[in-house]
Order: structure tokens, then sequence, then C-alpha cells
């Protein structure tokens, strides 16, 4: 078999906190083939950024091999790992926080080609910079605005463009479209998909959101607590949801619905289980309405269940 | 009828930049019940967080100038206020919800300790032991394990530390609600965790809401008026009886429901409204939504739309004019 673009093996991030550590990312593995698209979702705070970061390096893992074509990237030296990282980019969550104040559009969209001293005529990059501008949809007359005097949705354009600067091959995309309305978060998907089309570009989509999702995925990771516990094609994991937390998360999709108005929201209950320390078995195990004793003793690992349907439960099988 | 909690009229609010002055509302009018949610929602750009930091008295200073209109909370004109006296009404009359969790966060304080300092100002009724319970009730309640108090923000994710903001604010039990997408840097199952809290501080304390988003599930299933924005105008008004199920329609608020990526399609491609919201520093004359309405006539570049009413249904579209006689 070819060897997959990028192949994530037994990552582990943990970071530590006064009450010791925090495993974001425990014992993850994951493959993406090119021109595909992995969607990773999962509750707030189960690790979905950090998994996305360490990936690329942005932060160190605390163990576990990322191949990009077959070459473990964490074992790159910082030159090496500049180098690889044209080819590696991301997108952020946030579209306040990821961009410099202080530097105008044209300048941030510049700077991955700066740092990789792609140009070395002025004029020449400027005009790079224009085209990126037009393939995303920014007016020119933007070049010499600053982000804050933008709105969400033209500030993603600009994460986008200084994204595709340095033609990547695979991009983290970190909830590229969450702080933006419906109508925007279409055309920038739309984008997005284009983009693939015409370069074969490959994604890691992390969202919460599961109808965009499953819009621009042809694969799911589900993450709970650092771990995955479901992964599958696109359409069987909505079809067949196997694991208890990803069924609660498909049933509690608002739907267009003003009958429902003032009745109760379907919410888990019992407690959310502490990342720092997690005790062995199913992180899922204490809002879980299928748990039995089995869950809150071993470690539960990944199970293919059907075929490309990987399922870390024992109640699915 | 009784007098409306809240009641914007006519606001027209102008931000100054370098270049030139951005038309960010042009007179807008919104009124509001005790116990009522009133979602606001339209593209990125429409005003909506400009409407918000305009009620609280936030635009940012020198740049951001309130032009006309009132707004008039309790039958006082918060124009009117000293900055003292808004200090008082903000977190105990009307709390917000920002959009940027980080504009209301100490990034060098323990998340704890920011919730604890906001009751100790606005909460003086309760008994410092009682304060140090809140706080860890409060962090459960948006899920995150009370141990996690002695934390950074840095040391959250996004929607953790959207939680921390929303955990801020309803501990406060105002009056009224700004809450500025709440949600969105939140997966469905906190979501609904966080809106039944909301819900039920309604029910406890008859809190009113502006709730700002771009869920339209989430409007649909909260709230009880809609007002559908664009480019700095209120283009559609009604009850959520009016804007989900009435058949009229502002084309905008169309565009918005055709924009969905929907669980149980199989199109690939999305339909957007086509093109973007216009520059604010150059607004189209006529209708401002004519360079994108699939519907525009002549009369649609030359003439501003009057207002529709139909009961409490207001759309501002010239197409009603042959649609409603
Ligand atoms: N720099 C850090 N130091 C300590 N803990 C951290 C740090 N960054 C993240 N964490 C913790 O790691 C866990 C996973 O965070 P992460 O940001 O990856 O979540 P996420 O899935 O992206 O959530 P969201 O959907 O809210 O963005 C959280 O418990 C968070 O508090
Ligand atoms: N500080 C500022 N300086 C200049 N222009 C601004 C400033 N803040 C907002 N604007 C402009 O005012 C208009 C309205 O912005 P506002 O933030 O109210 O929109 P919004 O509806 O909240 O959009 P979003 O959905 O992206 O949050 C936009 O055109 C925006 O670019
Ligand atoms: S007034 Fe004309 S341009 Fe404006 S929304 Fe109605 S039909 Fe479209
Ligand atoms: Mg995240
Ligand atoms: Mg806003």
């Amino acid at each position: 078999m070819a060897t997959p673009m990028l192949e994530i093996k037994h990552l582990k991030k943990y970071f530590s906190t006064p009450a010791g550590q925090l495993h974001a990312v425990d014992d993850v593995s994951l493959t993406i083939e090119a021109g595909q698209t992995l969607g990773v979702v999962g509750e707030s705070g189960c690790g979905k950024s950090t998994l996305g970061r360490t990936v690329l390096r942005l932060l160190e893992p605390t163990s576990g091999e990322v191949l990009y074509n077959g070459t473990d990237i964490t074992k790159f030296n910082r030159k090496q790992m500049v180098a690889a990282r044209q080819e590696l980019q991301m997108i952020f969550q946030d579209p306040y926080a990821s961009l410099n104040p202080r530097l105008s559009v044209a300048e941030i969209i510049a700077e991955p080609l700066i740092v990789n001293k792609k140009y070395k005529n002025k004029k020449e990059m400027y005009e790079r910079v224009g085209q990126l501008m037009e393939t995303v949809g920014l007016a020119p007359r933007l070049m010499n605005s600053y982000p804050h005097e933008l709105d969400g949705g033209r500030r993603q354009r600009i994460g986008v463009a200084r994204a595709l600067a340095t033609d990547p091959r695979f991009i983290v995309c970190d909830e590229p479209v969450s702080a933006l309305d419906v109508s925007i978060q279409a055309q920038i998907l739309n984008l997005l998909m284009d983009l693939q089309d015409q370069q074969g570009l490959s994604y890691m989509f992390i969202t919460h959101d599961l109808s965009v999702v499953k819009h621009i995925s042809s694969h799911i990771a589900v993450m709970y607590l650092g771990r995955c516990v479901e992964y599958a094609e696109t359409e069987e994991l909505f079809a067949h949801p196997m694991h208890p937390y990803t069924q609660a998360l498909l049933a509690a999709i608002p739907v267009i619905d003003i009958t429902r108005r003032g009745k109760k929201w379907e919410t888990l209950q019992g407690e959310v289980t502490s990342p720092i320390n997690p005790a062995p078995g199913c992180r899922f195990a204490p809002r879980c309405k299928y748990a039995c004793e089995g869950c809150h003793a071993g470690n539960m690992e990944l199970l293919q269940i059907s075929a490309g349907h990987w399922v870390a439960c024992p109640y699915a099988r | 009828m009784s007098e409306p909690l809240l009641e914007i009229k006519d606001l027209v609010v102008e931000y100054h930049t370098d270049e030139a002055d951005v038309h960010a509302l042009n007179g807008i009018s919104l009124s509001l019940d005790k116990g009522e949610t009133l979602g606001l929602v339209g593209e990125t750009g429409a005003g909506k967080t400009t409407t918000a930091l305009s009620i609280m008295r936030l635009l940012p200073k020198k740049i951001g100038e309130i032009k006309n209109g009132q707004i008039l909370f309790e039958g006082e004109n918060l124009l009117d206020k000293t900055e003292a006296q808004m200090r008082l009404i903000r977190g105990e009359s009307i709390s917000m919800i920002f959009q940027d969790p980080m504009t209301s966060l100490n990034p060098v304080m323990r998340v704890g300790d920011q919730i604890l300092e906001a009751l100790r100002l606005h909460r003086p009724d309760m008994s410092k032991a009682e304060q140090q319970k809140k706080v860890d009730e409060m962090l459960e309640m948006v899920g995150i394990p009370a141990a996690r108090k002695r934390e950074y923000p840095h040391q959250f994710s996004g929607g953790m530390k959207q939680r921390v903001v929303i955990a801020i604010a309803l501990a406060l039990e105002p009056k009224l609600l700004i809450a500025d997408e709440p949600t969105t840097a939140l997966d469905v199952t906190i979501q609904a965790q966080v809106l039944q809290m909301m819900s039920d501080l309604k029910t406890k304390l008859d809190t009113s809401m502006l709730l700002i988003t771009h869920d339209l599930g989430v409007v649909s299933q909260t709230c009880d008026k809609v007002a559908v924005m664009y480019a700095g105008e209120v283009v559609e008004y009604g009850r959520a009886e009016d804007i989900f199920l009435g058949k009229q329609h502002h084309p905008y608020t169309e565009g918005l429901f055709g924009s969905l990526p929907e669980l149980n399609a199989t199109a690939k491609r999305l339909s957007p409204i086509n093109g973007l919201m216009p520059d604010p520093m150059a607004l189209p004359e006529g209708c401002k939504f004519h360079p994108r309405c699939p519907h525009c006539t002549e009369r649609c570049k030359k003439e501003i739309p009057a207002v529709h009413q139909d009961g409490e249904h207001m759309i501002r579209c010239h197409l009603m004019d042959k649609e409603v006689r």
C-alpha cells in the first residue's frame, strides 16, 4: 500500500499544571490521505486544537510520531522544520487573537513569504500578496487596513490567505468558520473546497459544528477528553454513530423548530472527568447511560467493528 | 401593556477611522420586554456587536460615536448617564457576554478569582463563603471541573474561556443579559447546557435576553422575537413564528436560510448569498441589499424601501408593495 500523506502515531501531549499532568492529547493515532479532509470533532476542551498544533509541532509532542510522506517530522531539527512548515500550514480558531494587530493586512499575508525568503523583489512579493487576496476574496484596497478595522469574515480570509502563501500541501484548519455567520461560512467553506479540488490540498478540519464537518470531511474522528473515541467515513459515522458520546453529540444538534421553545434542552448528566491525571477506564463513563463496571476498569482501545469504522466502547460491540 | 425593559429608538452609530467614516448603524429601532428573548441575526459586519456595545456604552473611545437616537432602559435614556452611573448598571442590571472572551478576562488572574471578583463587586449581598461556593458551582455548571479554578486563561481552550465568561455573566443575575455569540465556540452538548442555564435564569428571575447568534436552530428554539440585520439596518423583525413560519420574507432573510449547510442535504456546494456585505464606508443607494438581491428592480436601486408592517411582522423591501396589497 502507498504511504499515506500524514500518519499520526500514538501522539501524546501533556501539560504540567499545579494539580498534575493534564492529558490534553492522549495516545491518538490517525491517518490522512492526500486530497482528503479529516474532520475532528468533540467537546470543547477535549484537545482538538492541541492535537492540530502538536501535529504541526507548534507544540512539542510529549511522545509519539507524525509521519509526513513517511518521514517522522517530530525528529526534524529547526531548519528542517522551517522548510517543512511551508507545506504544513495552519488556519487558526480565533480570527481576533491570531492576527498581529500592529501589522497591516498585506504585511500579515506577506509574513510567511518573508520568513521563507520566497521573493528577493518587494514588488513581486506584493504582487503575490495581491493575488492571494484575490483568491480569498479580499478587496485590494484593504491591503493597508489593520485587522481590528475588519469584521470577522474578512479577518478569517486574511488567515486563509496567509496559510496559502507558501503553497502548502496540508492545512490544519482550527475552527476556521466558527466565528462567522452562515452565509460567510458557506463562502469560506466553498473557497476551501475549491482550493482542495484545484490544488489537491489535504485538510485536518477541526470544528464542533457537525453540519459543517459533515459537509466538508471525507472522514471524521470524534474526540473525548484527549482520546479518539470513534473514527469512520463521514457518511458511515452519521448513519451509524456507535459511541455513546457521538450519539449524544448528534442528538444535541439544534434543528430549526420553534415548537421546542421553552422546553428543556437535552443535556448530558453527570460530572465531567478532569483531564488532569485521569483514572483508567473510559473517560466518558461518568456521563454515559450505558456505562457498566468494565467501562470504569480497563483502557478503551479503538477496535474496528466494521470495515473502516473504529470505536472505543464495549457497548458498541 | 407594560413598558418595555429596553427600547432602542433610531440609533445611528459611526466609527471614525483614518480613512473614512464607517456607517455601522443607520437608524435601528428595537424593543425588548421583561422576560423576553430577542434574537439578533445577520451577516458579519451587519452591526450586531455595535448594537450591543452601544447599549453597554462601550464603543471604542474617540472612534465610535453615537450620532443619533435613544436607548431607554427601564424608561431612562442610557445615553444621558455618566460613566460612573454606567459602571453600576453594567454587571448589575445589564451584563454582557462578549464575542471575544479575552475582552473580559484578565490574562494574569486565575479564572476562579475572576469569577470571585465579579461577585465581590456586584453581589455584596452574598457572604464570602457563599461567594466561594458559587464560584465552584458556576464552573461545574458550565462543565469545567471546579478543581481547575486555579488555572490561568491561557491554560484553557477557546471554548473553556468562553464558558468562564458565561459563568461570570450568569452569576451576576442581571435584568438584561446581552450575549454576543455566546455559544459559537462551543460544541452542541455544552451549548445545550449553557442554553439551559440561560433559560433557567429567565424562568427564575424573568431575565430579558438579547441573543446575538448566527445559529438559526438556536434562535428558533430560544427566541421570542427575531431581528434580521443587514448593513446597519433592521430589514426584518417579528415574532419567531413570523420569521420561521411566515410566508413572506425579506430577500436577505431568504438568503440566510439558503446558506445553511443542512445535515440531510447532499449538495456539495452551499448556496450562499452572492457577493459581500457592502462596504460600510460607501453604502449603496436605495435598498442597501440591492446589489446582491435576486429580485432587484430599477426602483430598488434608487429608492429606500419603506417599512411594511403586518401585525408585529416588519419587512423593509419594495417587493412587499405589490404583495401585501
Ligand atoms: N498551554 C496550556 N497549558 C495548560 N493546559 C492547556 C494548554 N493549552 C491547552 N490546555 C488544556 O488542554 C485541554 C485541551 O485544550 P484544547 O485547546 O486542545 O481544546 P479544544 O478541543 O480545542 O477545545 P475548544 O473546542 O474549546 O477550542 C484543555 O483542558 C486545556 O485546558
Ligand atoms: N473599531 C472599529 N473601527 C472601525 N470600524 C469598525 C470598528 N468596529 C466595527 N467596525 C465596523 O462596523 C461595522 C459593524 O461591525 P460589527 O462588529 O457591529 O458587526 P457584527 O454584526 O457584530 O459582525 P460579526 O458577525 O462579524 O461579529 C463593520 O463594518 C465593521 O468593520
Ligand atoms: S428592496 Fe429590492 S433590492 Fe432590496 S431586498 Fe427588496 S427586492 Fe431586493
Ligand atoms: Mg480549540
Ligand atoms: Mg460581532
